[in-house]
């Protein structure tokens, strides 16, 4: 039935995989690209296999074992109907084509129908000394927890906003570490402010409430509406400083700082492969356009899960089961309406869980002035080392509106990263001098690889051409 | 300079896009004291201006390009005082490469005749040339170096030249749609964004686009769109001395002082408008910048891009007088070489406005060249 079809779904986590699912109660046989070792993305992700420690999914996912024992027991079901590809990196995608590095190998997978479930990083937003050695992302110091079974240092702050910074300090204090305190940037009251919103989604909210009481009733410290200063520390973190709400400077010795200000999409293959986008307000970053079956502005593009907008692993799960839906409905495959899930069912639960997101949001919204206040010393571009005081005097020199021609003048976002983690910082930087919006001030293109590629794997493909003549230049 | 029409902003010259063509003339004209717009559709020197490989380049050259070559060399030695940047200009040498023996006769013929026009090349193979090049690989067997020739940042000159023509009191309009370009026999008269202005001169530097300037004037050139294909690595040592090429073309490398290796060759797809790199040419290049360059193969790639750019027949550019308009100079094609020539040619043009004539030859780059040629090659 869908021997015409070749079907490719990028991203084996929540959305990826029930993604996988519809299509094959659909008879299609989707091929499954995950850069991680093992399915279950980053939320529900599982320690490699002979990782040498064994933590129950009760202990590795605390409330959510249950769905994601759920999610891994679809796609270890799945995995006889589909061609699963994990440790493989896409890093390209034009014409049809999807390049991928598995192994020191180099594939070039041909499809008719993408769906992106590329999934989030952490937003960074920076601070002096947030380069030092011992800073880790939230996101890093899930995956050191769960993929490695240790923790980030032995004396840990967390600092940022937005329910993963709960969620980790909970896991890593229930793992047995110390975590001195968690410091949050946004205040008590913007969180109770958007609360009703949140009440959308009863039991995340109630699992929110849940973890800051557990560190609460455990001594951990917990800060609402701090301002964060400085990590300290020479080659490695020594300790943290910030001021509290009221303004007075606070203190706190520790060898590690787990950092995060909510999520940010990776949308890099979004954009190779075409998608149109837009500056989203909710998620203050471009993404590709989608309707509310995440069809793309490309042509056979499906978007679904956290990479085409912040919303969530139960979204994700959804989502991916819509796309799919829509997929199947376009290439013209019939399947009996019981079999599969009801599309107008999906796309409501996702509009309620949309209302839920915007509350989240606006509780957490990242510091929106801390670029402002950026010392002119600190590195924003870490790849490339580019400094605030850099980036400022080419756009006080008036050579730079827009973020592509800050990014030629400066080399912010040159680097290894390709502006992933500083691109966002950029364009803050870029808003608050020059008084823009943050929609205003252009968007960083992405160019393929999406992660830097080793040079060797790509001269052992077969299907290397000879450069025709007429396009010797020199 | 007078209008004598109410709410048109006049000027001596208007010149169409921004590109590194456009801007040189425009610093050119407004230090002669010209009044001068320069209007670019999107941003200055972002196209492939901006975005190519930034060979500072005569080694190679055909002879009737050499004399506009050496003159835009000269140029390129005085980045600071005319931009107030060096633009991450280094004068490195340029060594081609010759990977058959037939290269080597290529390289001496062209380093006689480059001779006749000052420029200083010389041809090395066997032993020596394996000695002095231990980073090279066995498939380089000798080349020839160019000492003065060299490299600088695209991303940084391009821009630097517009911004250095708005310092010097030219009109610079970024995000500027030119149209209803006409000349009414004395002047000509166009839509800049919403605002009707007029001039003496116009200059038609819209490099991949220009033949949409030259067709209001009943005017085209055989042009069709090409992608150069370029990637970038990591930072590595600094070993690759100069910039390279190779005879026949095909590949070119150059390491900047960050350690970054810049490799072009080949061609990314697209669509007249937007240009995408090709995994297919990079893979391509790949194979035969490693065979050069074999330290590259431990290296990581980080990036790949391509830019849209105007390639002719001949190779050669169309530089000057419209043979339909008065007053209407033309300067596009360049046809993946334009990144040396462009501010000579800004020189060129300015002096062509300013005297009526330039010092330069420049007949071999007349649009009136293809008159005789088949319809069919034009795109």
């Amino acid at each position: 039935m869908s021997g015409a079809h070749r079907v490719v779904i990028v991203g084996a986590g929540p959305a990826g995989i029930r993604a996988a699912e519809t299509l094959v109660a659909a008879s299609v046989r989707p091929v499954v690209i995950d850069e991680n070792a093992r399915w279950g993305g980053q939320i529900y992700r599982q320690p490699p296999a002979g990782a040498g420690f064994k933590r129950s999914a009760a202990t590795l996912y605390g409330f959510e074992a249950k769905k994601a024992e759920a999610v891994h027991d679809a796609m270890a079901k799945l995995l006889p109907k589909i061609d699963y590809r994990p440790d493989t990196l896409a890093w390209a995608c034009e014409q049809n084509r999807l390049d991928t590095l598995h192994a020191g190998r180099e594939t070039s997978v041909p499809f008719t129908h993408l769906i992106i479930a590329s999934g989030a990083t952490d937003r960074i937003v920076p601070l002096p000394g947030w380069t030092l050695a011992g800073v880790f992302t939230l996101g890093g110091a899930q995956v050191a927890l769960k993929a490695q079974g240790c923790a980030i240092g032995s004396r840990v702050v967390f600092a940022g906003t937005g329910p993963l910074l709960y969620l980790v300090a909970y896991q890593y204090a229930k793992a047995g570490a110390r975590v001195a305190a968690v410091l949050d940037t946004s205040p008590l009251a913007r969180q109770a402010a958007a609360a009703p919103r949140m009440l959308s989604q009863p039991s995340m909210f109630a699992k929110g409430v849940y973890y800051v009481g557990w560190l609460q009733a455990h001594g951990v410290r917990i800060e609402r509406g701090v301002t964060l200063d400085r990590i300290d520390g020479d080659d490695a973190v020594r300790g943290i400083r910030w001021r509290t709400r009221r303004g007075e400077p606070r203190s706190l010795d520790c060898d590690a700082v787990g950092m995060g200000f909510g999520l940010r999409p990776e949308t890099q293959l979004a954009d190779l492969a075409g998608c149109r986008f837009r500056f989203d307000a909710l998620n203050r970053c471009w993404l590709p356009e989608r309707d509310a079956a995440g069809r793309s502005s490309a042509r056979n593009v499906y978007l679904a899960g956290d990479g085409a907008g912040i919303a969530g692993a139960d979204a994700a799960e959804l989502a991916g089961r819509r796309a799919a839906l829509a997929l199947i409905e376009d290439i013209g495959i019939v399947t009996h309406r019981s079999a599969q899930p009801d599309a107008t069912k999906l796309e409501r639960e996702l509009a309620r869980i949309a209302v839920f997101r915007a509350g989240i949001e606006h509780a957490f919204a990242p510091p929106v002035n801390a670029a402002q206040h950026w010392p002119d010393d600190m590195t924003v571009c870490r790849c490339e080392d580019v400094t605030a005081g850099t980036m400022r005097a080419c756009i006080r020199s008036g050579l730079a509106t827009e973020v592509n021609r800050l990014k030629s003048l400066t080399r912010i976002g040159m680097g290894r990263c390709q502006g992933r983690m500083c691109g966002e910082s950029a364009i803050a930087l870029l808003a608050a001098e020059t008084g823009k919006p943050l929609a205003d001030v252009g968007r960083l293109r992405s160019q393929a690889p999406i992660k830097p590629i080793p040079i060797t794997p790509m001269l052992y493909d077969d299907g290397v051409h000879v450069q025709p003549e007429e396009a010797h230049d020199e | 300079m007078n209008d004598t029409r109410a709410g048109v902003s006049h000027f001596d010259v208007v010149i169409a896009g921004g590109g590194l063509v456009g801007s040189s003339t425009a610093l050119a004209l407004a230090k002669s004291g010209m009044r001068v717009a320069l209007i670019e559709r999107r941003f200055c020197g972002a196209q492939a201006s901006g975005v190519n490989y930034g060979g500072v380049r005569t080694q190679g050259r055909t002879a009737e390009q050499l004399p506009l070559a050496v003159r835009a060399r000269r140029v390129y030695g005085r980045l600071p005082e005319l931009i107030g940047i060096d633009g991450e200009m280094v004068v490195s040498g340029h060594l081609r490469l010759a990977r058959r023996e037939a290269d080597l006769d290529v390289l001496d013929r062209w380093s006689a005749m480059a001779r006749e026009h000052g420029v200083e090349s010389h041809v090395m193979s066997g032993p020596a040339f394996r000695q002095r090049y231990p980073w090279l690989g066995p498939a380089a067997i000798g080349g020839s170096l160019c000492p003065s020739d060299g490299h600088a940042n695209p991303r940084l000159v391009s821009p630097g030249f517009a911004h250095a023509a708005r310092r010097a009191g030219a009109d610079v309009r970024e995000q500027t749609e030119l149209s209803d370009i006409t000349f009414d026999g004395t002047r000509f008269q166009m839509r800049a964004g919403r605002e009707r202005i007029s001039s003496d001169w116009l200059v038609n530097s819209a490099g991949a686009w220009a033949n949409r300037i030259a067709g209001s004037f009943g005017e085209s050139a055989p042009m069709k769109p090409i992608y150069p294909n370029m990637w970038v690595t990591e930072p590595l040592p600094l070993f690759i001395g100069h910039s390279l090429g190779v005879v026949g073309g095909g590949i070119y490398a150059r390491q900047v002082e960050r350690g970054n290796c810049v490799i072009g060759g080949g061609r990314g797809h697209g669509d007249g408008e937007y240009a995408q790199p090709s995994t297919a040419t990079t893979r391509a290049v790949m194979r035969d910048a490693c065979a050069l360059l074999p330290a590259l193969r431990d290296a990581l790639l980080i990036r790949t891009w391509s830019g849209v750019e105007g390639e002719t027949p001949d190779g050669n550019p169309i530089i000057g007088l419209s043979r339909t308009t008065p007053r209407l100079l033309h300067a596009f094609g360049f046809s993946g070489g334009g990144f040396l020539l462009a501010p000579g040619v800004g020189e060129v043009l300015a002096e062509l406005v300013t005297q009526g004539e330039t010092s330069t030859p420049i007949d071999a780059f007349s649009i009136g060249r293809f008159s005789s040629m088949p319809l069919s090659v034009t795109h």
